[in-house]
């Protein structure tokens, strides 16, 4: 079987920095700032209004349509105002804040243990899209809707992405040695629901020691497989990481179930977990606070709402040289122009660089040197859609797919030119969205 | 990882309030310190690290890579060759300021790429050559096909290799005045290339006469012959290229289908007419073909991206050297064979566009 795929990067990793911190908890800080909005897809409803008291586990936002979850009150307290706030995704959004009480107070039937062996696919979706559970690799994707492909898409194969590819971040890594035996048991639902009897583990080879943990655990475990990857970015992105465990390519413009398969963050089956298990919503999760600008290096459990400020303040504060802040990885994360940002379901790191680290881009001709070529997974021709979207050609670079582009960013980290590509790209596609929209 | 989060943190909810509002109270002028220093944050799309290699950073590589070569011109042809280098690279460093300067373009002559420039296309001259024939080359190479096509990046055509050609066409005589070896050019006594030296055997006797063997393609593997002042040691430019690809600046596609394609197709003709057409291996080690397969044909700007679009390029530019070389009016055709195949790169890269990861089978 195929262990890796075309292209891809070796980036300096600094793992280090974070992978060997425990998890700690973080205190309960003094606001929180809850977005209304934490899926790719339908945005959600608030259903709270400024003054309401809440309730830990409480619903404030419900699902405003099938691709779209219902968010939770990360704790007991009274919503402050409501309002837009600078968000981890680089736009302000609507969000509670949320005062907290400091009881900590679960709402109504959450909070309580149950036997999950008898569920039903059905009755799993439900749970699942009920706790607000997404994609926690980042995307936020609604997962009860990875979980119901339609009837012509057999699903043979469940993935456990463990890959964790982006540099720096470590909280998959920490969740796997801290949580491994809840992962898989999160999956087991997965597979339940979608009736998957073959799970494969995949994790980079560069965590040897979350490799031995799943290994020992799913030993004698006939529907589980563990696969060591090659340490290879971005061997954690979806298609790649099919190709890698099974040797099948998700279709252009198609989904893993294409391809037969279902690829689940093990951040997300921890979380389904635990709604299953203990009936508990997702309202935290695990957030690696590293780089150099952070004092102390950090994996906490942070509550969904908590602001990046109060996170920095908790790991020590940064230096006073930090240049940038990076909410996720520094290949695909989204550079912060300020601490009140708040941690959302898909926040997996903050990354605190100095200048001298930070890649600085500009718009130098291309020199066809073809590295670009090179690492690009998908296989396209980042010099020539780039050289286009300069010049805001659009029929050409969709010509020249770049809708199938991932913006994964290794072409931008060895353009010897320093292009930005990926913002050209991102450029590209929201252009061409835009017409398709108008014309469609 | 605790798995509770009861974790309440000091006092009660009211207590907790109040705390809170008594810490906004005094915390305005802390504010402002802290947003100072946000300001400073960088915002810009991801991704967020690079590699570190940069445009000058591979023009420096290429040129580490000639320096052998280079050096080796000067042992052997004298300081006629350093005056050749330092002159074109000097007037490829001057017009490249000055045409910035007039077209308004940013200055960044210290990207390297002409003094690349400058030094490829002294080591495409003969040891001897005159100042105005250098200058006159470097003209042609950075500003007409350089800057005059949009600058780095934008040129069809090697730029030094414009520069070779346009002297090759229009100052026959000079360029093909060379020089005996003799360690550093101790006696400047006029020679023939090797290349020459058999036309002038098919053209004076009907039939090629020459002696090749072990000492001859020692002589060439060394570089103890007449002809341009970067083209004789094959040793050292094979450690040159060995150098680029071991660097990840180029690949093998390129010079090996090049190169390959030479020694092949001579290599039929020989076998076919040895008396009309030398020995493959011969055709291989003269001329500017190892010059132009590792170092003018692998321009970046002016070849194609993809593996296959290189192996066609390198193909077709030896197929065309072989046949200018047998058939033509010159000796050598190894420049003609690159500019040739320059202007078909982007039909090349058009049709050899990789499959999209995921297409399905057309």
């Amino acid at each position: 079987m195929a262990k890796g795929f075309f292209g891809g990067i070796h980036p300096d990793y600094h793992k280090e920095l974070a992978s060997g911190e425990p998890v700690k908890v973080m205190p309960l800080p003094e606001q929180l700032i809850v977005y209304f909005s934490q899926n790719l897809g339908v945005p959600s409803k608030p259903v709270v209004e400024k003054g309401d008291e809440v309730k830990k586990g409480q619903v404030i936002a419900e699902a405003g349509g099938f691709v779209s979850t219902p968010v939770h009150s990360p704790t007991s307290g009274k919503i402050k105002s409501i309002g837009l706030h600078p968000s981890p995704v680089g736009t302000e959004m609507e969000a509670a804040v949320i005062i907290p009480d400091g009881e900590d107070e679960w709402a109504e039937g959450c909070d309580k243990e149950r036997d999950i062996s008898g569920f039903t696919p059905d009755e799993i979706k439900n749970i699942v899209n009920n706790a607000g559970v997404v994609g926690m690799g980042g995307a936020t994707f609604p997962t009860h809707v990875k979980l119901s492909p339609p009837e012509d898409k057999p699903i043979d194969i469940l993935i456990l992405n463990g890959a964790e590819c982006e540099p720096y971040l470590a909280s998959d890594h920490r969740l796997m040695l801290e949580k491994a035996e809840e992962i898989l048991e999160g999956a087991s639902l997965f597979a339940r629901a979608i009736n998957v009897d073959n799970i494969v583990v995949a994790i980079e080879k560069n965590k040897p020691d979350a490799i031995e943990k799943m290994k020992n655990l799913t030993a004698g475990r006939d529907r589980f497989r563990v696969e060591a990857l090659g340490v290879i970015y971005p061997q954690g992105a979806e298609k790649q990481l099919i190709y890698a465990i099974t040797g099948r390519k998700v279709p252009t413009g198609g989904l893993p179930m294409d391809a037969g398969a279902l690829v689940q963050n093990v951040g997300t089956c921890f979380a389904a977990f635990e709604a299953a298990r203990l009936n508990r919503p997702l309202i935290r999760r695990v957030v690696t606070v590293t780089g150099s600008g952070i004092k102390n290096p950090s994996n906490i459990l942070a509550r969904i709402g908590t602001t990046f400020r109060d996170i920095v303040d908790f790991c020590g504060g940064m230096t006073d040289d930090t240049a940038k802040v990076i909410s996720g990885g520094p290949m695909m994360g989204i550079a912060q122009y300020s601490l009140d940002s708040a941690v959302g379901k898909g926040t997996s790191g903050i990354v605190l660089l100095k200048a001298d680290e930070v890649a600085q881009f500009e718009n130098n001709p291309c020199i066809r040197c073809g590295r670009c070529l090179a690492v690009c997974p998908m296989n396209l021709d980042p010099s020539a859609i780039s050289i286009f979207a300069e010049r805001m050609r659009y029929d050409e670079t969709e010509e020249y797919c770049v809708m199938d582009c991932i913006e994964c960013g290794s072409c931008a980290y060895v353009c010897p030119s320093k292009r930005p590509l990926v913002q050209h790209f991102k450029r590209a596609k929201a252009e061409i969205r835009k017409r398709s929209k108008k014309t469609g | 990882m605790e798995d509770e989060m009861k974790d309440k943190g000091p006092g009660s909810g009211a207590e907790k309030r109040e705390q809170a509002a008594d810490k906004k109270k005094a915390s305005i002028k802390p504010a402002k310190k802290k947003e100072a220093i946000e300001a400073r944050f960088l915002v810009s799309s991801s991704p967020h690290i690079h590699d570190g290699q940069t445009t000058s950073g591979i023009m420096r590589l290429v040129i580490f890579a000639l320096l052998p070569a280079a050096l080796f011109s000067v042992y052997i042809f004298g300081i006629s060759s350093l005056r050749v280098i330092i002159i074109s690279i000097c007037s490829a460093l001057l017009f490249e300021l000055v045409a910035l300067r007039i077209m308004k373009r940013p200055v960044n002559v210290r990207d390297g790429s002409a003094l690349l420039t400058g030094l490829l296309l002294a080591l495409n001259l003969p040891p001897g050559s005159p100042w105005w024939l250098v200058v006159t080359g470097t003209f042609f190479a950075i500003v007409v096909a350089k800057q005059f096509f949009g600058g780095l990046g934008y040129n069809p055509f090697n730029p030094a290799l414009i520069g070779r050609v346009v002297l090759v066409i229009s100052f026959p005589v000079q360029m093909t005045k060379w020089i005996a070896p003799s360690k550093w050019g101790a006696d400047a006594v006029t020679t023939a290339t090797p290349l020459g030296r058999i036309a002038e055997s098919l053209e004076a006797l009907g039939h090629i006469e020459m002696e090749f063997g072990r000492e001859e393609i020692l002589n060439l593997l060394v570089g103890n012959r007449g002809g341009c002042l970067g083209e004789v040691s094959i040793i050292l430019l094979l450690a040159g290229g060995l150098y680029l690809i071991v660097k990840k600046v180029i690949s093998w596609h390129i010079p090996v289908t090049f190169i390959g394609s030479v020694w092949a197709m001579t290599g039929i003709f020989h076998l076919i007419d040895p008396a009309h057409y030398a020995n493959p291996t011969f055709h291989v080690l003269t001329g500017g073909l190892f010059l132009g397969a590792i170092f003018m044909a692998t321009d970046y700007v002016t070849s194609p991206m993809t593996p296959l679009g290189k192996i066609i390029f390198g193909a077709g530019c030896g197929v065309i050297t072989v046949l200018i070389r047998l058939f033509g009016v010159y000796p050598e055709g190894v420049s003609f064979a690159i500019l040739l195949m320059n202007a078909a790169t982007p039909l090349i890269d058009r049709y050899t566009k990789q499959k999209v990861f995921g297409a399905r089978a057309a």
